[in-house]
C-alpha cells in the first residue's frame, strides 16, 4: 500500500480523527498551497530526475525554512535512493520525500506529543524569545486542561513587559482559572515561588508558568530563567514536569540557535510551534528535531481557543501533502505503471 | 556556540585550493559563488533574492576585478559587501512630516513583531530628537491587554495615550484620535494596530480603511529580524495592499544574521528606517546598510562596537585616567569607575561577539566573561573604606579580614585582587613608558579581566 494511502486511512477512522486531520488540513492551507503547489509544479515539469530537478527541490525546501544542513542531507539521501531504485522518474520520489519527512521527524529520542502529567500537581514552564506567543499559548492550554476537568492555575512570571500580567489575567478570566501575580517589575522567581506554593495549597492539578520573552544571547536574562526554574525545582523535586519552548513558525535559521541555547539553560522537554496557520511553513522544526532531538508537542493553527493541536508528524506531513495526495488519488493508477 | 560560518571562513577552503595555482579560473569563481550562496541562505536571505544577487556578483567577479586580483578571496568579499550595502542602502532614517499637522504614522505587521514596543520607542525618539509632541493611539482591540501595554508605555514616557477600550472599531478609534490631536495641538499621531496575517482579508481591509481615513504620512511595517524565508511574502503582501513607506527591523539585538533585511529591501524597494536594538525605550537606532551587510556575512560589527565605546566612555575621564596611570596614581576608585564604564557598554561577552572572527579565535570563542566574578570584584572594592581605596598599601591583614566579611568573599579573593591591582599598576607604568618612547598616545588601557 502506498505511504499516502496508509496516512489517509489512518485519519479516516473515527470522527474525531477526521476532525483533527481536517484542522491540520485547514490550518496548513497556506503553508500547503505554497509548499505543495511548488512540489506539484516541480513534479509536473520534470520528466526525469536530473541535477536541475534536485536544485529546484533544494530551493523549495530551503524556501520552507527547513534548515540548510537538513536540506543538504535530505537531498543526498534522495540521490542515493534514486540510484538504489534505479529510477529517474520524478513521481517515484514524491512518496519518498514524504516518507523522509516523517522519518527525520520520527528519528531519535522522544517523539510523543503527550505531556508529562502526573497525579497531583504538574508544573509546566514556558520559555522563548519575545513575541512568539507564550501567553496566548498558555491561555489556549489552560482552556484545554480546564475542559478536561482539571484544576488549572496560571503564574504571571512575565513581570517585565508592559501589560503582560494583564494579558494573562484576561486569559484567566476567559478560561475561569486563577492567576498568581505580583506587581510589574517584581522578581519572577518570587512570583514562581508564590505560585507553586499556592498551587500546592489549593490542590491544583496543573500550574502553567509564563515567563518574559528573552533573546537567547542575553546572558543575564538566561541566568534569570535558570533561577526561576531552580525555584520551582526546590519546591517540587520533579518539577517542572515540562519545559516548553515556544517558537514562532515564521522564524528562520535562528530558531535552531534558540532551541539549542534554551535547551542548555533550561533543559527544554518540548517545543510548541505557533502561528503555523497563515503564512509559515515551519520547516525549521525538522532541523530542530534532527539536531537536538526535542519533540514538537503542540502546533498553533489559528487564533481561537481550541486551535492548539497536539503535534503529529504524520498528520503534519499529511496536511502538507494532502492536496498532492488527493490529486493523485483521482488519477488512474496505471499512469505510473510500466 | 552554534554560530554559523561567516563568508570569510567559508571562502577559506576555496582559497587554499587556488593558492599556488597563480591563476583564478571561471570554475574557481563558480565555486566561490556557491559559498556566497550558502552564506546568504544561512543568514535567512530569501533564496530568490540570493539567486539574483549571486548572479550579479558572479558577473562582476568573472570580470577583471576578481580573476586578475592577487587576493581573489578578499576581492569576492569586497564585491559581495559592496553589492549588499548598495542593495540595502542609502536612504536616511528620517520621518516624514505632513504639510498640515498632525502627521499620522501607522504601525503594521504580523503578531509578535514588536509593534507596540516600537510605537513607544518611536514616540520617544520623536520627542527626544525632533522635539515633537506625539499622541499614542491604542488601536489593537484584539489582543488581550494590548491597550494596557501601550498605556503603560505611555505612562513610562509620560505621554498621552488615546484609547476607546476594546469595543470600538479601530477605524473609529483612529478617527477620534486624530481629532483629539488637532484639538490639543499634538503634532504626531502614532497608531498601534493589531498584529495580523497578511492573508487575513478582513483585517487587512480594516487597515486600508484606517489608511483612507487618516492619510498617514508614513506606514511602517514592523518585522522581526529573525524571520525566515517568508519575510519576502509578508513584506510584499503588506506593501501591495497598503503601500508601506518604510520598515522597522526589530529584535536585532539578538544573534540572528538578519538576512530578512536584504529580502525585504530587495522585494519592496522600501527603506529600512530603524532597527530595534534592545528592550529599553531608547533602543531604537538608525539603520546602517554597511553594518547590516557585515552582519549578514558574519563578519562582525566593529563599527557598532566603536560607536558603543564612544557614546559610553567619557572622553575627559579617559584622558584623566591615562594621566593617572602614567603617574602611578591610579586608585581603586578609578578602577571602579572604569569598570562601570566598560560595563555600561553592555554585557562583556556580547561586546566580544561583535569582534569579527571572535567566534573563531582560540580562547575567545568560548569565553564566558564571568559577570559574577566582576560582581565580586566590585563588592570587594565597595567594602573598602575611602582611605583604603586611595591607598591600597594600608590594607593589612585585619583590614583584609573585614573587607572579605563585608563583601561576602574570602580573604584569598581579597588578596588576589590586591595582587592583581598591584600587577596592573606595574604593567600600566611599563606601557605608558613604552608609549612615551613611541610618542604615541593610546586611549583606554586594557583591564586585567579583558
Amino acid at each position: 500500500m502506498s505511504f499516502f494511502k496508509k496516512l489517509k486511512d489512518k485519519f479516516s477512522g473515527s470522527q474525531e480523527q477526521e476532525q483533527t486531520a481536517e484542522k491540520y488540513t485547514e490550518g496548513l492551507k497556506k503553508s500547503r498551497s505554497g509548499f505543495s503547489e511548488k512540489m506539484n509544479n516541480l513534479f509536473a515539469r520534470y520528466r526525469k530526475i536530473d541535477e536541475d530537478f534536485f536544485e529546484e527541490l533544494e530551493e523549495i525546501l530551503i524556501g520552507a525554512d527547513v534548515g540548510f544542513d537538513t536540506v543538504m542531507e535530505l537531498i543526498d539521501e534522495l540521490k542515493m535512493e534514486v540510484k538504489r531504485r534505479n529510477t529517474n522518474e520524478p513521481e517515484a520520489l514524491r512518496e519518498i520525500i514524504t516518507e523522509k519527512f516523517v522519518e527525520i521527524y520520527a528519528g531519535e529520542g522522544e517523539t510523543s506529543s503527550e505531556l508529562n502529567i502526573q497525579d497531583g500537581l504538574s508544573v509546566i514552564l514556558f520559555v522563548g524569545v519575545n513575541g512568539v506567543g507564550k501567553t496566548t499559548t498558555i491561555g489556549k492550554l489552560a482552556h484545554q486542561f480546564k475542559s478536561e476537568g482539571k484544576k488549572v492555575m496560571l503564574a504571571a512570571g512575565d513581570t517585565f513587559r508592559a501589560g503582560a500580567i494583564e494579558q494573562l489575567e484576561v486569559w484567566g478570566e476567559r478560561t475561569g482559572v486563577d492567576v498568581i501575580k505580583q506587581a510589574e517589575g517584581s522578581d519572577p522567581a518570587a512570583v514562581m515561588y508564590d505560585a507553586v506554593r499556592a498551587a500546592k495549597s489549593r490542590g491544583a492539578d496543573i500550574l502553567l508558568c509564563d515567563t518574559a520573552g528573552r533573546l537567547q544571547n542575553k546572558v543575564n536574562l538566561m541566568n534569570e530563567l535558570q533561577k526561576v526554574k531552580r525555584v520551582i525545582e526546590r519546591e517540587i523535586p520533579d518539577a517542572p514536569h515540562e519545559v516548553l519552548l515556544v517558537v514562532d513558525a515564521t522564524t528562520g535559521q535562528n530558531a535552531l540557535v534558540q532551541a539549542k541555547t534554551f535547551k542548555e539553560a533550561t533543559d527544554v522537554s518540548g517545543i510548541i510551534l505557533t502561528k503555523l496557520d497563515g503564512t509559515a511553513k515551519g520547516g525549521i522544526v525538522l532541523a530542530i528535531r534532527k539536531e537536538l532531538g526535542v519533540p514538537v508537542k503542540f502546533v498553533g493553527l489559528g487564533e481561537k481557543m481550541d486551535d492548539l493541536q497536539p503535534f503529529d508528524a504524520e498528520k503534519y506531513a499529511y496536511g502538507l501533502f494532502a492536496q498532492a495526495f488527493e490529486q493523485r488519488e483521482a488519477e488512474p493508477e496505471e499512469e505510473t505503471a510500466e | 556556540m552554534m554560530a554559523f560560518e561567516g563568508l570569510a571562513e567559508r571562502l577559506q577552503g576555496t582559497m587554499q585550493k587556488i593558492r599556488g595555482k597563480g591563476k583564478v579560473s571561471e570554475a574557481d569563481v563558480k565555486e566561490m559563488m556557491r559559498e556566497v550562496r550558502l552564506a546568504l541562505l544561512e543568514a535567512d536571505v530569501n533564496f530568490k533574492v540570493v539567486k539574483q544577487f549571486v548572479k550579479k556578483v558572479s558577473e562582476r567577479s568573472v570580470g577583471q576585478e576578481v580573476m586578475k586580483s592577487l587576493t581573489p578571496g578578499q576581492q569576492v568579499i569586497k564585491v559581495v559587501k559592496e553589492e549588499l550595502t548598495e542593495l540595502m542602502g542609502g536612504e536616511e532614517s528620517r520621518i516624514g512630516t505632513a504639510k498640515r499637522p498632525p502627521t499620522v504614522i501607522m504601525m503594521v505587521g504580523l503578531q509578535g513583531a514588536g509593534k507596540t514596543t516600537t510605537t513607544g520607542k518611536l514616540a520617544n525618539l520623536l520627542r527626544k530628537k525632533y522635539n515633537r509632541k506625539p499622541l499614542l493611539v491604542a488601536a489593537d482591540v484584539y489582543r488581550p491587554a494590548a491597550i494596557k501595554q501601550l498605556q503603560t508605555l505611555g505612562k513610562q514616557l509620560d505621554m498621552p495615550v488615546f484609547s476607546l477600550g476594546d469595543q470600538e472599531s479601530p477605524v473609529e478609534i483612529a478617527r477620534q484620535a486624530i481629532q483629539k490631536a488637532k484639538d490639543e495641538h499634538l503634532d504626531y499621531v502614532l497608531i498601534d494596530t493589531a498584529g495580523r496575517l497578511h492573508v487575513d482579508e478582513e483585517l487587512m481591509g480594516e487597515l486600508k480603511q484606517i489608511k483612507e481615513l487618516s492619510s498617514p504620512e508614513e506606514i511602517f511595517l514592523v518585522v522581526d529580524a529573525m524571520t525566515g524565508q517568508d519575510a519576502v511574502t509578508v513584506a510584499e503582501s503588506f506593501n501591495e495592499q497598503l503601500g508601506v513607506t518604510g520598515v522597522v527591523l526589530t529584535k536585532l539585538d539578538g544573534d540572528t544574521r538578519g538576512g530578512a533585511a536584504l529580502s525585504i529591501r530587495s522585494v519592496t524597494g522600501k527603506p529600512i528606517k530603524f532597527v530595534g536594538m534592545g528592550e529599553k525605550l531608547d533602543a531604537l537606532e538608525q539603520f546602517h546598510p554597511e553594518r547590516m551587510a557585515s552582519r549578514i556575512l558574519g563578519m562582525g560589527d566593529v563599527l557598532s562596537l566603536i560607536e558603543k565605546a564612544q557614546t559610553n566612555v567619557d572622553e575627559a575621564k579617559a584622558k584623566e585616567l591615562e594621566k593617572k596611570m602614567r603617574t602611578m596614581s591610579f586608585t581603586f576608585d578609578d578602577f571602579l569607575d572604569q569598570l562601570g564604564q566598560v560595563r555600561s557598554m553592555g554585557p562583556l561577552d556580547e561586546l566580544l561577539k561583535m569582534l569579527p572572527g571572535a567566534n573563531k579565535m582560540k580562547g575567545l570563542n568560548n569565553v564566558q566573561v564571568d559577570e559574577k566574578q566582576l560582581g565580586r570584584v566590585e563588592a570587594i572594592i565597595r567594602s573598602m573604606t575611602a582611605a583604603e581605596k586611595q591607598q591600597p598599601e594600608i590594607i593589612n591583614s585585619g583590614r583584609r579580614k573585614r573587607i572579605a566579611r563585608g563583601s561576602g568573599t574570602t580573604i584569598q579573593e581579597v588578596n588576589r585582587l590586591l595582587k592583581q591591582f598591584e600587577d596592573m599598576k606595574k604593567m600600566m607604568k611599563q606601557m605608558s613608558a613604552m608609549q612615551q618612547k613611541g610618542k604615541k598616545k593610546g586611549g583606554m588601557p586594557k583591564l586585567p579581566f579583558m
